[in-house]
């Protein structure tokens, strides 16, 4: 195995992961909800018993970010350079192919990376430990055909 | 009001914690998840920080029966382990693969106006959607 030590962003990352903890720490124990972003978004597609609003408030604090990430770096809060822009290899095709996966997806499997990912191994859920197992050996699967099996 | 004001606040925190470490940029996810090339363990420590905290935070509610504003705690229900978890945990990590996108991280790119951000996400509705639709018609 190589380490691609060039792009290797141990203390951002710690941190960037320490912030999401937070995130799901405040919002299980102040809102008292699961913070799910697979979920939070496609409720919104099912008959919203509960209104909704509290979702609209949350995706409106997430879509703000980016703003909110270049207003700290005006102010040196934040470090330079970062968010790096976003590489994106896949094409048009792959792109709509990869959303309704993962749209659809996380739908059936009730989660992603955040719902399963960071709170479901933080409550110690066998069920997210076995979605979590699932959706990294379909990722590293993937990138594999993807990258090395031409 | 209150619980609105923390909402949009903890969407913010996580947005910024997203940008911070690293997954909003699809090419570090697919080096994260390219274990047989050139390995970027980067996000190992993006799951490791969240996970560390967040057992703190899910030890602490579960021996709460209320939030620390005196509202209703929606801890999940222990769920089968069943075909239905594995088979759409599968087919969003092929996604994730193949465009190096969860949600979370492209919504915020979406909202950088990344056009290719925006059409992952407009796909990544439908295919909510269309899941929706199928379990209405169930």
């Amino acid at each position: 195995m190589h380490i691609d030590w060039a792009h290797f962003t141990p203390w951002l990352s710690l941190g960037g992961g320490v912030l999401l903890g937070l995130a799901a720490a405040a919002f299980i124990l102040v809102n008292g909800r699961i913070l799910g972003i697979s979920g939070i978004v496609g409720g919104l597609f099912s008959a919203a018993r509960d209104g909704g609003a509290w979702r609209l408030a949350f995706l409106a604090g997430l879509l703000l970010s980016p703003l909110a990430a270049k207003a700290l770096a005006g102010g040196g809060l934040w470090p330079a350079g970062v968010p790096a822009p976003p590489r994106i290899a896949a094409g048009t095709l792959t792109l709509i192919a990869a959303g309704l996966l993962v749209g659809y997806g996380t739908r059936l499997g009730s989660g992603c990376t955040s719902g399963h990912g960071v709170c479901g191994l933080s409550r110690l859920s066998p069920r997210s430990l076995v979605a979590t197992i699932s959706f990294m050996a379909a990722g590293f699967v993937t990138v594999f055909l993807l990258r090395h099996a031409s | 009001m209150i619980h609105r004001v923390s909402e949009f606040l903890v969407g913010l925190l996580f947005g910024l914690g997203l940008l911070l470490s690293g997954m909003t940029d699809p090419g570090k996810v697919q080096g994260f998840l390219d274990i047989a090339g050139v390995w970027d363990p980067s996000l190992a420590l993006v799951m490791g920080g969240a996970v560390v905290v967040g057992l703190g935070a899910f030890a602490l509610a579960r021996r709460r029966t209320a939030t620390f504003l005196g509202g209703a705690l929606h801890l999940p229900e222990p769920g089968d382990i069943d075909r239905r978890l594995v088979a759409g945990a599968l087919l969003f990590g092929a996604g994730w693969g193949l465009a190096g996108f969860c949600p979370g991280p492209a919504l915020v790119a979406a909202a950088m106006l990344e056009p290719k951000a925006v059409l992952f996400v407009a796909a990544m509705l439908a295919g909510m959607a269309i899941y929706g639709w199928r379990g209405a018609a169930r």
